[in-house]
């Protein structure tokens, strides 16, 4: 112990023998939730982004508002791979509960923070200890008794930007966004953030072997969630209205969209809005307003998560029928049931593929990026309205609640398009047209273009011949109610021409190649991290794979293609059976054998060592 | 008083203030039964609606499942109708009535439909006060699967297949009441004219009105003795008034003594004029409403007539901040942010 420590605190005497390894190493915090801990870990996370360190942020919480452990892991990667990893270098322990195992993750070599006021003795040789005074800091810093629980967090802030040497003015960046400014707030966390800096810096010895620097490889990144993302992708959409119910994971994303309506979507000029969002009563209630919407020619959308899913299906199967432009957003958990509410996974695309009683086919869009769910914010209006039937975007917890590294959100590279709407100048031009012998006057159902989709009016155009009775029963071209045979088959058929066109008009996959790969990955969402690190880590063993994103369902013929185009496909997805595999195999009988699956079960993001393991495994067979 | 009782003997074709025939009111020929009350409160909407000179192209029609929530295909055909789901009728209206606010909402549904399934959403469309007439065509039971008790048929009601009915009711307007509707009506099919002002009333009303209506079933329950019968409803309706509804800047032509009209102004600026009958009624208090209803039940009367009405509350939305075009009709540039917001928006992110 060096002689200029004056505190009681021992420290492990190990060495720094290794080399430094400097930003390529994960840092996991375990607190109490509700205890204010993930306005510490955002600064952090936000801190080194604003260092110019690739960092992502995942955290893992329980659903319950206070009491129970979570976990906040933070991954830095100069070389950009930022999946969830398995190992952990770097461990904060504040949560008694779980003191020991996380004393016992942290990984050899690594170092290990703790709240000196947890008595539990420690073990461990082989890491770096540091105790953190934290009673004692937040007690000096005078903090109100009231706010001490949510300042103390900012201690182990201080005390790990201190010894890791994460930049200080960059934390103060970090609270200053938090707090949007307030200065008040910005001060009080920053006060404990620079006390538990200048203790450390007294007080303990960097004994660890990990380090941030400063770097440049965030140029041109943004951190968002993708919750905000597709909300601001909604609003950027034309989203006329959203209706909505709380549910984990997908709460935020309709929240967002009110926090954001009046700095978006209300005229500079008259100063009024131009989107509503209402708290329906239930996910049945949510969707029937967005059909109503989508009936009456609104944008209209509505976010949701598995549960919802499910009591949203009848509504769907009608807005389906009746052609209703609507847009679903799924930030799936995982089920069945209630399943693991705060857990996340890609389990829904089943249900939601065959979504409906009868011969239904839904439209799936599948963000693989938080800028894609921008993109797919208000790109799913335009499928919707083109189409005019129901537009399903599939996030994830993952995706949707945790911070991203980011490419910046892109304005929309093409025009708002509302489909085939008629005005009353229209309906007036084709009833003349029409009397004069040419082409037909208009009928709601009626396929004039030969693509199966009919031209529709909305309530509101004044014309006389404008309404139409839309209706879940029978009806003809005219709209009419109709039990006929012949004209049940028509209708039936002439949706399947509608869906299957608009398939073509879809997001195309994204492959990545290599020459001579024989094997192929084929995934869809916010597995493209893990995928990514883990083709990066099998190629330097010498493993040679093709990837395809796909970014839409149902597929287009080449996702068959290079299916066909490989000796082995694995299809790699978060659920149990493989779902995607299955519908895959539906689309394309003739491949079903040529796709493994590698469908990662337990409710965490995908990690690339898991994949390699399970690659790895399925080749030795 | 009425502009159809005019002139009925002239050959051309009468028309209303909106230049529109009786013809432009109609909808299909109705597949319902013979002599079904739901029939009789189409033809009233019909009369109301042209009385009133409504243009049909500015209502929208919703309703859900059932033999009632058919109805809407046989009245006002200019008008946009939505045939929706069971008992979700209302979350429908609510989102569809955003599309156009100057657009009138009339919204069809029976007791199954409204008192079973969609009790949640009918107590909820009340808390919101969407601007809707929502009338519910009430005859106690299930027509369109032959005959089932609704959860508004009487407790001890003998059905022929279905033996006794062991459960309480629902009562609508009770519910509609405690759930704070702005304007909650009872009446009775074999009531018309009632049926027809108070529809009227109903349509110049800012939020949710509430119309429930004891609509006989003629095929499954309009038997001697069953509460919502034809027979049972003549016998037994006590109305709480004799109903005028009077349009807007017209001047009041009727004759009543002083001290027998109770006047309610609606939000439009029309007139119901309330003659006194047996109960001094009024329809501005809510306890009052309560007692009536309470002591009606007591008694085994149908009361009908206007229950409760409060014009003050803003209609759903109202409550927006919208702006006097139709959202639906917002050219792409009002509704897409411009390009300069983009640099802006991710500033706002980290």
């Amino acid at each position: 112990m060096d002689k200029g420590l004056t505190s009681i605190y021992t420290q492990s005497d190990i060495p720094v023998k290794q080399p430094p390894v400097i930003n390529d190493f994960s840092i996991t915090i375990a607190t109490v939730n509700g205890s204010g801990s993930q306005t510490a870990n955002l600064t952090l996370l936000r801190a080194l982004f604003r260092m110019g360190i690739p960092v992502s942020g995942k955290n893992i919480f329980p659903s319950n508002i206070q009491g129970m452990p979570t976990w906040y892991t933070l991954r830095l990667s100069d070389a950009g791979f930022l999946a969830r990893r398995q190992v952990h270098e770097v461990v904060v322990a504040m949560n008694p509960a779980t003191f020991v195992s996380d004393l016992a993750d942290v990984t050899s070599g690594g170092a290990f923070f703790y709240d000196d006021s947890i008595k539990v003795p420690i073990d461990r040789q082989d890491i770096a200890i540091y105790p953190m005074p934290i009673k004692q800091l937040v007690r000096e810093a005078g903090t109100p008794s009231s706010l001490r629980d949510y300042i103390a967090n900012m201690v182990y802030v201080g005390i790990v930007a201190q010894i890791i040497g994460i930049d200080t003015d960059k934390i103060w960046q970090a609270l200053e966004f938090q707090f949007k400014g307030k200065e008040k707030a910005i001060d009080l966390n920053w006060g404990m953030v620079k006390a538990a800096v200048d203790w450390a810096s007294v007080n303990l010895k960097k004994a660890d072997r990990y380090f941030a620097r400063q770097s440049n490889k965030t140029d041109g990144f943004i951190m968002a969630d993708g919750n905000t993302a597709a909300a601001l992708g909604s609003l950027y959409g034309g989203m006329h209205f959203c209706a909505w119910y709380p549910i984990t994971p997908a709460t935020s994303l309709a929240e967002t969209v009110n926090e954001y309506v009046p700095v978006f979507r209300k005229d500079p000029v008259t100063g009024k809005n131009t989107c509503v969002v209402v708290q329906a009563e239930d996910e049945l209630a949510a969707v029937g307003m967005i059909v109503g919407a989508g009936y009456a020619g609104l944008r209209a959308m509505t976010s949701t998560s598995g549960p919802g899913i499910s009591l949203m299906t009848e509504y769907v199967g009608l807005a389906y029928f009746a052609e209703v432009p609507i847009v679903l957003w799924d930030v799936q958990r995982v089920g069945p049931s209630t399943g693991l509410p705060t857990r996340t996974s890609q389990g829904d695309l089943k249900q939601i593929y065959f979504m409906g009683h009868g011969d239904t086919r839904q439209i799936m869009l599948l963000p693989g990026s938080v800028t894609e769910c921008f993109e797919f914010g208000w790109r799913a209006f335009d499928i919707a309205d083109q189409y005019q039937t129901p537009v399903f975007v599939l996030s994830d917890l993952d995706f949707g609640m945790n911070q991203w590294m980011t490419r910046p959100f892109q304005y929309p590279d093409t025009p708002i398009n509302r489909g085939k709407i008629l005005w009353e100048e229209d309906l007036e031009r084709r009833a003349v047209e029409a009397a004069n012998g040419k082409g037909v006057s208009w009928g709601r159902y009626l396929d004039v273009d030969g693509d199966g989709i009919p031209y529709r009016t909305v309530p509101g155009n004044r014309h006389p011949a404008a309404a139409y009775f839309a209706r879940g029963t029978g009806h003809d071209e005219y709209g009419r109610y109709s039990e006929s045979a012949e004209v049940w088959e028509r209708n039936m058929k002439r949706l399947k021409k509608k869906v299957d066109g608009a398939v073509l008009n879809l997001p195309e996959p994204v492959v990545k190649r290599m020459d001579g790969a024989e094997i192929g990955f084929l995934a869809f969402g916010s597995t493209d991290d893990a995928i990514m690190e883990a083709i990066h880590m099998l190629t330097q063993r010498g493993q040679k794979i093709d990837y395809m994103r796909l970014r839409a369902l149902p597929s287009p013929s080449q996702v068959g293609e290079f299916i066909q185009q490989h000796q082995r496909t694995y299809v790699i997805e978060l659920n149990r059976d493989g779902q995607l595999r299955q519908i895959l195999s539906v689309e394309f009988p003739d491949l079903a054998a040529k796709m493994v699956s590698l469908a990662h079960l337990d409710g965490m993001p995908l990690s690339a060592e898991w994949l390699v393991d399970a690659f790895l495994a399925e080749e030795v067979q | 008083m009425m502009s159809d009782q005019v002139s009925s003997e002239s050959s051309r074709v009468q028309v209303n203030l909106a230049g529109l025939t009786k013809n432009d009111y109609r909808g299909n020929p109705s597949t319902l039964c013979q002599g079904c009350g739901h029939n009789s409160i189409a033809s009233q909407i019909i009369a109301a609606c042209y009385e009133l000179n409504i243009v049909p192209e500015n209502v929208v029609k919703f309703s859900g499942i059932g033999c009632s929530s058919k109805s809407p295909f046989y009245f006002l055909n200019r008008s946009f109708g939505f045939n929706g789901l069971h008992g979700r009728m209302p979350s429908l209206a609510t989102g569809a009535l955003f599309g156009d606010i100057s657009l009138r909402g009339i919204g069809v549904s029976g007791d199954g439909d409204t008192a079973s399934i969609g009790l949640g959403q009918f107590k909820h469309i009340i808390r919101r006060n969407v601007p809707l007439t929502y009338i519910i065509e009430n005859n106690g039971v299930y027509g369109l699967t032959k005959g089932q008790f609704s959860a508004t048929a009487d407790e001890g009601l003998v059905l022929k297949k279905q033996g006794t009915n062991p459960y309480l009711p629902v009562d609508i307007a009770w519910e509609a009441l405690v759930g704070h509707a702005t304007f909650v009506a009872r009446s009775f099919a074999g009531d018309p004219k009632q049926v027809k002002e108070l529809i009227k009333a109903a349509l110049s009303h800012r939020g949710i009105a509430v119309l429930d209506i004891i609509s006989p079933c003629v095929t499954f329950n309009n038997q001697d003795g069953a509460m919502h019968s034809y027979s049972w409803g003549k016998e037994h309706e006590v109305a709480l008034h004799e109903l005028a509804y009077v349009p807007p800047a017209k001047e009041i032509m009727v004759d009543y003594e002083d001290g027998q009209i109770k006047e309610v102004t609606m939000h439009d600026g029309s007139m119901v004029l309330l003659k006194k009958l047996d109960l001094d009624y009024d329809p501005t208090s809510r306890t009052e409403a309560m007692r009536v209803l309470e002591d009606a039940n007591a008694k085994q009367w149908l009361i009908t007539g206007l229950i409760y009405v409060d014009q003050k509350p803003p209609a759903l939305t109202e409550l927006y901040n919208l702006p006097q075009e139709a959202l639906n009709r917002l050219d792409a540039s009002r509704i897409r942010p411009p390009r300069e917001t983009i640099d802006q928006l991710n500033a706002m992110m980290f």
